[in-house]
């Protein structure tokens, strides 16, 4: 029985790259996100990769009331129901600093509106008794710093919750996968100097399928990034909090 | 939209250019850009020259436009963003029974790329080239969108290996053509010396066509080489392996003459003289240097340069002479190809005339660019013409002989860009939007 996979910000280089090795299994899509004519351009690819469904569905993260229809589709699915959650949205700290608001933005994107997303769903899946959910937190979560830590500590929070719902739903056969990204060659990097071990989203995508498949909890991609932030974690504040990293 | 610096070449390596880059992942990103600030499209930059170069400006790469549109099993017609390569057109389709008319000697090219090159296969002498199996294209002129089909004469024939010159493609739509399946059953078998190896071209009548030329081979030998012939079936057989990737720079004595001789030889005698049949993977015919990424670094970080020339049917002596002086001069790899071309082409810079064809690469290194310019004049002299997808030496003193339909291009070229801002250096180089 095929897959359908729900993937809130289908627009995003990552999510671009792992519906199309869904599709290429014969996955149902449904594909979430605000830009309609990329939507609709995702949609065509997937379906002449094998999808066998892929609908374009208009989504906002920030307006609950477009969350409906996605589960109304999916939950109509006679085989197993997954989600993958993209969204998430990184203002440079300094915007955030000369308007505060943008904080409210930045913490819907990355945690509550997901959060509020999949809560919505969990009951769906607790009652199917399978099921598969991508989280994408970030590297940024695990530690606050200068750059970004309003992002950072909204995909902290998305982190925890991820953690808290895995262990909900696994006592009923739903897994969850938390995947914590570094730097991945997209439109968001592209001529930013000095990121590290910088991956590629290809890779990054077929690394968190592969990870959900074993049932993996968290998975950092690249995969160096989870020694790098286990160094990170472990430098004491007083230290820490003199750095610039 | 953010621009990136960097330095980057073409397949070649021999020239590079350093400027802005932007990588767009959506249409409407791409629109914006050639509203706003337009700057010539680059592919997988698997031209071997400058063709893919604008030091000191700006280009967009294509790279991440890379989604299917749309595709109709029943017609086989299929609309791809520019930047799909067309090794993933064969992946996708091919078991379905169908792969792209044309496909070149890498399945890197990108939609786009085969476009602007007018690119050529194997089977040439039977589906022409690349453009006439492009029903429709979506091209970007500054504000506007144009949707434009053979039907627009002028403008299409400007546009299909036309460089770049006439807007940025953003999609295509491509007539495929049905195929028995994704395995390709070839024969190979050898061709003596060059008198046999024009015999056996000539009279082959296989689908797909190639010939592996022995450029070292001088005395009797010379010409020598393989005939492949290849017809798409149906069946099984282990799945292409992984392909391999170069690592570093090959020091210059890896491909040193003795070391090619030797080579070649090999290579030559592998096939026995009673020639065989065997069944591989599509992507090992079309595409053999595919499976070994970055191939390029063999020739060493100075990089190297292909020669490419078509010459009319009775000017065969003539490619025979350059035959001559190219395994004297000791310099070529073991790359070289001879294949028998037909009329097809597309557009107004299209490379195909009927004749034949050869293709020769050599490692940058002391006399290949005499060789090759003197290549140059032989061609000229020939009636032929050389190609602009390999070019990376010649000047502008002959190419409005070698292609008489230049001024009409550059009519189409200057009205779609005006203020020349999809000028790249290999347009540059051999001054071709300089009307005379």
């Amino acid at each position: 029985m095929s897959e359908t996979w729900i993937i809130l910000g289908a627009t995003s280089s990552i999510a671009r790259c792992l519906v199309r090795d869904l599709a290429g299994e014969g996955a149902a899509l449904i594909l979430a996100g605000r830009d309609q004519a990329d939507l609709d351009a995702t949609a065509a690819d997937c379906l002449a990769r094998g999808a066998s469904m892929a609908t374009p569905v208009q989504f906002d993260v920030r307006d609950p009331a477009t969350f409906g229809a996605i589960l109304d589709l999916a939950t109509g699915a006679s085989g197993p129901i997954c989600a993958a959650v993209f969204t998430g949205s990184m203002p440079d700290q300094e915007k955030i600093d000369a308007d505060v608001a943008l904080i409210d933005g930045v913490i819907t994107d990355s945690f509550t509106g997901p959060a509020r997303f999949l809560q919505e769903l969990a009951p769906h899946l607790e009652r199917k008794g399978e099921g598969t959910i991508l989280g994408i937190g970030s590297v940024a979560g695990d530690r606050g710093r200068l750059g970004n830590y309003v992002y950072g500590s909204a995909k902290a929070g998305f982190a925890t919750y991820l953690s808290g719902l895995r262990n909900r739903l696994g006592r009923s056969g739903v897994h969850v996968v938390t995947v914590k990204p570094g730097p991945v060659d997209t439109a968001m990097t592209w001529g930013l100097d000095g990121l590290p071990f910088m991956t590629t989203p290809d890779k990054a995508a077929a690394h968190m399928l592969k990870a959900a498949r074993k049932g993996r909890n968290v998975v950092y991609t690249a995969p160096i990034w989870r020694i790098i932030m286990m160094v990170i974690r472990s430098v004491p504040e007083p230290i820490f909090k003199k750095m610039e990293i | 939209m953010r621009w990136k610096t960097d330095t980057y070449t073409g397949w070649g390596r021999v020239h590079s250019a350093t400027g802005e880059l932007a990588r767009p992942e959506r249409l409407s990103h791409l629109a914006a850009i050639a509203k706003d600030e337009p700057a010539p499209a680059i592919g997988q930059r698997r031209s071997y020259g400058d063709a893919c170069l604008n030091d000191g400006g700006r280009a967009v790469e294509t790279s991440r436009l890379d989604r299917v549109l749309s595709f109709d099993a029943e017609t086989g017609l299929m609309e791809a963003e520019a930047g799909l390569r067309l090794g993933e057109i064969a992946r996708l389709y091919a078991p379905k029974g169908w792969l792209p008319a044309v496909m070149p000697g890498t399945g890197f090219a990108t939609v786009g790329g085969a476009i602007a090159m007018d690119v050529h296969g194997k089977n040439h002498h039977h589906a022409g080239s690349f453009g006439q199996h492009v029903t429709e294209i979506t091209l970007l002129q500054g504000k506007k969108t144009l949707k434009i089909t053979p039907k627009d004469e002028a403008l299409f024939k400007a546009t299909v290996g036309g460089l770049g010159q006439t807007g940025i493609i953003a999609s295509a739509t491509l007539q495929l053509q049905r195929c028995k399946g994704d395995l390709m059953m070839v024969t190979e078998r050898r061709a003596t010396d060059w008198d046999a190896f024009i015999a056996l071209l000539d009279q082959s009548e296989a689908t797909y066509t190639v010939g592996w030329i022995d450029a070292t081979a001088t005395g009797k030998d010379l010409g020598r080489g393989i005939l492949e012939e290849g017809e798409t079936g149906a069946g099984l057989v282990p799945a292409p392996k992984r392909s391999k990737s170069v690592p570093f720079n090959a020091p210059q004595a890896a491909l040193s003459a003795p070391v090619v001789r030797t080579f070649n030889a090999l290579y030559y005698s592998r096939v026995p003289k009673s020639g065989r049949t065997t069944v591989k993977p599509i992507q090992d015919f079309f595409f053999p240097l595919d499976r070994i990424h970055d191939w390029n670094r063999l020739y060493g970080k100075t990089g190297f340069h292909q020669f490419q020339c078509v010459v009319p049917l009775d000017q065969a002596p003539a490619l025979r002479e350059m035959m001559a002086r190219i395994a004297k001069s000791g310099l070529a790899s073991p790359l070289a190809v001879l294949k028998r071309m037909g009329p097809g082409r597309a557009g107004y810079l299209s490379f195909p005339m009927e004749g034949y064809t050869l293709a020769v690469d050599f490692p940058n290194r002391g006399r290949a660019e005499a060789l090759i310019a003197d290549l140059e004049k032989m061609t000229h002299e020939a009636g032929g013409r050389i190609y602009f997808a390999k070019d990376a030496l010649s000047t502008p003193l002959h190419i409005d002989e070698m292609y008489p339909d230049l001024p009409l291009w550059q009519a189409e070229a200057s009205k779609a860009d005006p203020d020349g801002a999809l000028k790249t250096d290999l347009v540059r180089r051999l001054k071709l939007r300089d009307a005379s």
